[in-house]
């Protein structure tokens, strides 16, 4: 078995081997159903369709990722296995690439979990499939993206709520540039580029998309970018900040 | 035969503060060799240095011949790490942990199986076997440490204060443990326990501010005191070394 693997594995048993993964995913579904009847007005809207529900999940990210994210390696290193692990014959590559995959996988069973939401939509009405396959889609890229972002800043730290509020307005950036209003948020003297730049950098942008039914390959691509540049990074602070 | 561990120069600075200046390690087959220093010598951070951790800021390092520079997986694979502490994941059972650390390190299933056994044996796990670490008491976390550097029949040991926080039953264990395995293997271990180096230790190297400064057999460093001090005479020996910059040469190696 890879070293990779054996990491994954490790790593995902672990979301599991305390109550953790069972509170983390009753207070996402709970929310998610507040969010989508509630909020999102999924009845009174009269469409089949699972809009009210991917609409908010950006807002959900935002508190519920960091939750994961924070320690993926604040914990490692406050528990000194981060010496262990980096002492085995693993590469650095191979530890943060296992230890993203498992947090990923974790943040996909969240979301497929709301699964039941779909059959729902689908039991009243006759909702666009593709497009609910397209949201799921983003939804995942999105959650990737994310938790890549929130290792990288997990492992500036050794204390896990440290992490949690590092991700939490590391998230917050990058969902509020791409909001409408956020143009005339910026201080006129800013060039144009920058803040083009920058909302397109938020990850609302490309999820936005998605959510439409629309996959085009930019968005994925932008993702997918994040994440491996994020992993890029995540092997370089993990390497700087060990000797704490 | 060639050393099992051979450091040159070995080097570290954190930013403006020099933890390591300098200190030259030469395991040889079959050795237990005891590094001793007052806390902050630079004990750990050489040990970590050269078991692949952190990379030096300049000097060499090789294990069983294998450049730990040029080649960290390779060299790490003949080497068994406690580090300080014995850190291991308090959620996971003792035999959980151990497969983990097995599959890592390459082993298939029924290998690891095997060698688990053995190990839990040798090592007096078999009563926790199946309880989760952060419920063992410290003597049996740091048996799950060793089991745990043990695991793949390492030529190579590097404990970092194995017997550090136990009591004196527990430490009588690991001792036993350790010279138990010191037939076989070639060990490097840190203490600040001096009696320990008598009674496990073939040679001992003292370091302190980053540098090594003495380098002899046990019976060698009981010399440096003078006849007149009749008890503790390590401790003499190394507050006499440590707390003065002269160098001593002990063994001329």
């Amino acid at each position: 078995m890879s070293p990779t693997r054996t990491i994954f594995k490790r790593e995902f048993a672990g979301y599991f081997a305390t109550p953790l993964a069972a509170v983390y995913l009753v207070i996402f579904l709970a929310l998610t159903g507040i969010f989508t009847f509630n909020m999102g007005g999924l009845y009174e809207s009269g469409q089949a369709s699972l809009r009210p529900f991917f609409g908010f999940l950006p807002q959900l990210f935002l508190f519920l990722v960091p939750a994961i994210a924070m320690r993926i390696w604040a914990e490692e290193r406050r528990l000194g296995t981060v010496e262990l692990l980096m002492t085995l014959p693993v590469s650095v590559g191979e530890l943060v690439t296992g230890k993203f995959l498992a947090a990923w996988a974790f943040a996909c069973v969240a979301l497929g979990l709301t699964v039941p939401l779909w059959l729902t939509v689908s039991y009243l009405g006759d909702p666009d499939h593709g497009v609910i396959l397209t949201s799921y889609f983003g939804g995942a890229l999105m959650a990737g993206a994310f938790l890549a972002v929130g290792a990288c800043l997990s492992a500036l730290t050794k204390n896990q709520v440290i992490a949690f509020v590092l991700c939490l307005i590391a998230f917050f950036a990058l969902l509020l540039s791409g909001y409408p209003g956020f143009t005339e948020l910026v201080p006129g003297w800013m060039p144009e580029v920058v803040v083009d730049a920058l909302a397109y950098m938020s990850f609302l942008t490309h999820y936005e998309a998605l959510q439409k039914g629309v996959v085009d390959l930019r968005d994925v691509l932008f993702f997918l970018s994040v994440i491996g540049a994020a992993l890029f990074v995540n092997a370089l602070v993990l390497d700087w900040k060990k000797a704490d | 035969m060639d050393p099992y561990i051979e450091a040159h120069g070995l080097r570290k600075e954190f930013g403006s503060i020099l933890a390591v200046d300098g200190v030259d390690l030469v395991v040889q087959p079959g050795e237990v060799l005891g590094f001793l220093g007052p806390n902050g010598a630079g004990k750990s951070t050489t040990m970590k240095m050269v078991t692949g951790f952190l990379e030096p800021t300049a000097g060499s390092i090789r294990v069983c011949g294998v450049d730990m520079l040029a080649n960290p997986r390779e060299a790490k694979r003949s080497i068994g790490y406690l580090p300080e502490g014995a850190p291991a994941y308090p959620d996971m059972t003792v035999v959980e942990f151990l497969r983990f650390i097995a599959e890592v390190r390459g082993f298939d299933r029924a290998a690891a199986r095997d060698q688990i056994e053995r190990l839990v044996e040798q090592v007096h796990l078999g009563g926790v076997y199946h309880q989760t670490i952060e419920t063992l008491s410290k003597g049996f976390k740091r048996r799950v440490g060793l089991a745990q550097a043990f695991l793949h029949d390492p030529p190579v040991l590097v404990l970092d204060e194995p017997t550090d926080g136990l009591d004196p039953n527990q430490k009588h264990e690991v001792r036993d443990l350790i010279r138990e395995m010191g037939k076989q293997k070639t060990i490097l271990l840190s203490t600040h326990i001096l009696e320990e180096v008598e009674a496990v230790c073939t040679r001992a190297v003292i370091i302190n501010r980053g540098r090594a400064v003495f380098d002899g057999t046990p019976a060698e460093l009981d010399e440096q005191a003078p006849a007149e001090v009749t008890a503790n005479r390590l401790d003499w020996v190394f507050r006499n070394i440590t707390t003065s910059d002269t160098v001593v040469a002990g063994g001329a190696r």
